[in-house]
């Protein structure tokens, strides 16, 4: 089975709590082992090069920022 | 489409087919119908509130509670129309435009240059609060001047497409390019005085001292029109979204201030001739934290009686502007003497502004 190391990042706004659940329901209709680790430093945050949350990343590459999409359509980034 | 592993379908280019270009012939149609039922709807949305209020509801022409409701009829709908066209607008508007393509343009700027092009940028760049403090911290460790960054975190919030769109909905075009011009110079202004009191020791030191990241990927991805259009129905989902009950509130106390407050009932504290409504106004707005949606029927409802337009825009530019939320989350990385000396500066170029107005207009 594939595994995908997925982290929210961001404050722990709403809109960062939805991408999470989104993502983590993503991964588990692809059927992948998968993490949903937060980051909510803003210095991590920041140190990553992102500027715009919440920021999907996923195995260690930004693929989203700054927008919360449905789980479906983020299945496209985590696949 | 069959996706081999990794492949990103935006990649994919197929050559423009015939059956493309018919689909983009019917949405071009489509989007020409729908303005135009737009727009027929709008024109109807006055005449609409009158029956309402006067046929419907039977309320006597003249009287508080007809005015009250003709008032709120109209200007419900015809508000939430404008917002929703304009924020889409923005939002396509915005999808041109990144903080990382922000901040590579701002880097290394020479300071009033670095200003002025910094409240620009924070008209159109898309910025949310929660992403303040990285943002903050990527624009001050990558070269951009402390003081041209404050001018971007100023103009941001202060000068939106709502409170815009709003305003120009019930005062007119002139009165919007009045906030929206008074609002830049302001940002520009505060902007340029914290880069001269040089207070970069008043940053947070650990924020100085975070190597940000370089320009993430995935943030500069090319996009489609079609990609633009999906931000432009998301900014309305959003923001529409969230922010309608604030605007029928806004409207219904604007209603009852408009249908029940005698004229001219705000001339003695909120008018020209009271010199000290304007601090008043800028002391109760600092505070409050409102979005453009809610407060601006309200300043219609108080300008219609008799308060005045500097006292009234200095009001809404402080609530709008600064707020208590926006500095608690700044706290992070600004110590408290940094943003005292942010929210008065910023509290003392609104309250100029007002002055200036109540005695010039």
């Amino acid at each position: 089975m594939e595994s995908r190391l997925i982290e929210i990042l961001g404050p722990g706004c709403a809109k960062c709590e939805m991408l999470a659940k989104h993502a983590e329901q993503a991964a588990q209709e692809l059927g992948f082992d998968y993490a949903v680790i937060k980051v909510k430093d803003p210095a991590a945050i920041a140190r990553r090069g992102v500027m715009q949350t919440p920021a999907l990343v996923v195995d260690g590459q930004v693929k989203l920022q700054g927008r919360v999409l449905s789980a479906e359509k983020l299945k496209e980034f985590i696949a | 489409m069959a996706r081999l592993g990794g492949c990103n379908p935006r990649r994919d280019r197929r050559e423009p087919s015939v059956s493309h270009h018919h689909r983009r012939a019917l949405y071009a149609v489509a989007a020409l119908l729908g303005a135009a039922a737009w727009w027929l709807v709008y024109r109807s949305l006055e005449p609409f509130g009158q029956w309402l209020a006067y046929r419907i509801l039977g309320l006597g022409r003249g009287g508080r509670a007809g005015s009250a409701v003709a008032f709120f009829a109209f200007e419900a709908p015809k508000v939430l129309m404008l917002l929703a066209v304009v924020v889409f607008g923005v939002g396509v508007v915005r999808s041109f435009f990144t903080p990382e393509r922000t901040r590579a343009i701002l880097a290394g700027r020479r300071e009033s240059v670095g200003n002025v092009l910094a409240a620009l940028l924070g008209v159109v760049t898309p910025f949310c609060s929660c992403s303040a403090v990285p943002l903050f911290i990527g624009f001050v460790t990558t070269g951009v001047p402390l003081g041209v960054t404050f001018s971007f975190l100023i103009a941001a919030p202060m000068i939106n497409e709502i409170a815009l769109v709003l305003l120009f909905g019930l005062f007119g075009w002139k009165v919007a390019l009045l906030y929206a011009g008074t609002g830049l110079v302001i940002a520009i202004a505060a902007g340029w005085v914290i880069g001269r009191l040089k207070l970069e020791r008043w940053v947070e030191p650990w924020v100085y001292a975070t190597a940000s990241g370089p320009a993430a990927a995935g943030a500069d991805a090319p996009l489609t029109w079609g990609d633009r259009a999906a931000f432009g129905r998301e900014a309305v989902k959003d923001i529409v979204g969230k922010v309608w009950p604030y605007v029928l509130a806004g409207i219904a106390v604007g209603a009852a201030i408009h249908g029940y407050v005698p004229q001219d009932f705000m001339a003695s504290f909120m008018g020209k001739g009271a010199w000290w409504s304007v601090p008043l106004a800028v002391l109760i707005g600092v505070p409050m934290y409102s979005n453009a949606a809610g407060i601006i029927p309200i300043v219609q409802a108080l300008l219609e009686k008799g308060a005045a337009l500097g006292t009234v825009l200095a009001f809404m530019m402080s609530v709008i502007g600064l707020s208590l939320p926006e500095t608690i989350i700044l706290r992070k990385v600004l110590t408290v003497p940094l943003i005292a000396t942010f929210v008065g500066v910023v509290a003392a170029g609104i309250l100029v502004v007002g002055y200036v107005f109540n005695l010039v207009l």
